[in-house]
């Protein structure tokens, strides 16, 4: 059953406001989910404010230059700061997306920018949320090639066309995004696996070198793994890949049917 | 950490901090009307029931279903009705594998809001 409420222990209060850079006259403001495991205190929002006349253009480098000069206990992940790591997922402004590639000026102007972790997920330190569940349904739809032929003398070949069906599916950097966007997940990410794990079901499932489609589509026919999806659509709205979910998991339940009728 | 029991992590927010999209909105929407067409429903069976009963009862379910308050009700529930034949055709749609790109999506789920309620109110005025 779905829980609106945050449980006690997750309400979010005020938190404190760092003193702003000395001499800077372009200020922004930006309003951080903070949580510290040690202290066993609630979660709360950190004020901090970043002179824009010196820090680059992305969300990402204003994190960097609070976690510089004002706050290094900040704690946030990232890596490749080009998109395609997918470490810096997290809530901007209200939606998911990698704080990298999210520019400063996509936050209308002269508001606060508003940062959270990924929603609806367990916290180990402020912005970091806990992907050990997300990341062991992403494994249980086996996404790797399963075939039964014997294995060919060079390489399993696949038609330029049957190629071309991957296209849109094989950029997932599993990042999360998507899935902490669905309300859907939201509520009984125990059991449905969310659009991030569907699409990378859907990509092996129209893999024209997969020989196991049939058991593929067996495991995810099931009225909580698959069909949890009311085509919401946060997922492809929120994408920072362009990728659809959405689309794929409606292409799984269209060869449900299918296979059936 | 060091003391060896496990961490209570803190859920982080969800509802209260991610942004309406047009398409969420549109998806809530059609469960709502769907859930309070079933108490119009209901309604209508009343009135259906007293009317069976006898002029008296009758009179009554009339009574409160055509004061102004029914008729604000009656009227929701056309657009209700409305708002959730349009969404569950768009349902059917999307079902079928199409208008699932964010443009099409949209432009479909204001077909649904402005739909309803110009169908309301031909609806209103016809009857």
């Amino acid at each position: 059953m779905a829980e609106f409420r945050l449980p006690v222990n997750s309400r979010i209060t005020t938190g404190k406001t760092w003193p702003k850079p000395a001499g800077a006259t372009n200020l922004r403001q930006f309003d951080i989910y903070r949580w510290n495991p040690d202290g066993g205190k609630n979660p709360c929002v950190d004020t901090y404010f970043v002179d824009m006349d010196n820090c680059g253009p992305m969300i990402l480098d204003a994190l960097i230059k609070i976690k510089n000069e004002i706050d290094p206990t900040l704690t946030f992940r990232r890596s490749c700061r080009e998109g395609i790591c997918g470490s810096c997922a997290m809530n901007i402004d209200g939606i998911n997306t990698l704080a990298c590639i999210y520019g400063m000026d996509e936050v209308k102007d002269g508001t606060v920018v508003k940062v959270y972790p990924l929603p609806h997920m367990p916290v180990v330190k402020d912005l970091i949320p806990d992907l050990t569940h997300f990341y062991a349904q992403h494994a249980s739809i086996m996404p790797w090639l399963e075939t039964k032929t014997n294995r060919p003398q060079k390489e399993w070949k696949q038609s330029i066309g049957d190629r071309k069906k991957l296209d849109g599916l094989y950029e997932c950097v599993m990042c999360a995004c998507c899935s902490t966007s669905c309300p859907s997940y939201w509520w009984n990410s125990d059991k449905y696996l969310g659009p991030a794990a569907l699409l990378h079901a859907y990509r092996w499932i129209i893999d024209s070198r997969d020989e196991a489609t049939g058991e593929r589509l067996d495991e995810l026919e099931d009225p909580f793994k698959l069909y949890r999806c009311h085509t919401i659509m946060n997922c492809t709205k929120t994408c920072p890949k362009g990728l659809n979910p959405a689309k794929a998991i409606a292409e799984i339940k269209r060869m449900q049917v299918n296979r059936v009728v | 950490m060091a003391n060896g029991k496990p961490v209570e992590r803190p859920l982080s927010p969800h509802l209260s901090i991610y942004r309406p999209q047009l398409t969420s909105i549109t998806s809530i929407l059609t469960r709502i009307t769907g859930n309070a067409l079933i108490v119009s429903a209901l309604l209508v069976v009343w009135w259906l029931l007293a009317a069976a009963t006898g002029p008296g009862y009758y009179d009554i379910a009339n009574g409160v279903l055509t004061s102004w308050f029914g008729d604000l009700v009656m009227s929701l529930s056309v657009l209700g009705i409305w708002y959730h034949y349009l969404a569950g055709l768009r349902h059917l749609y999307f079902d079928a594998g199409h208008g699932l790109d964010i443009g099409t999506a949209e432009k479909l789920g204001w077909g649904c809001l402005i739909g309803s309620l110009v169908l309301t109110v031909i609806t209103l005025i016809i009857v």
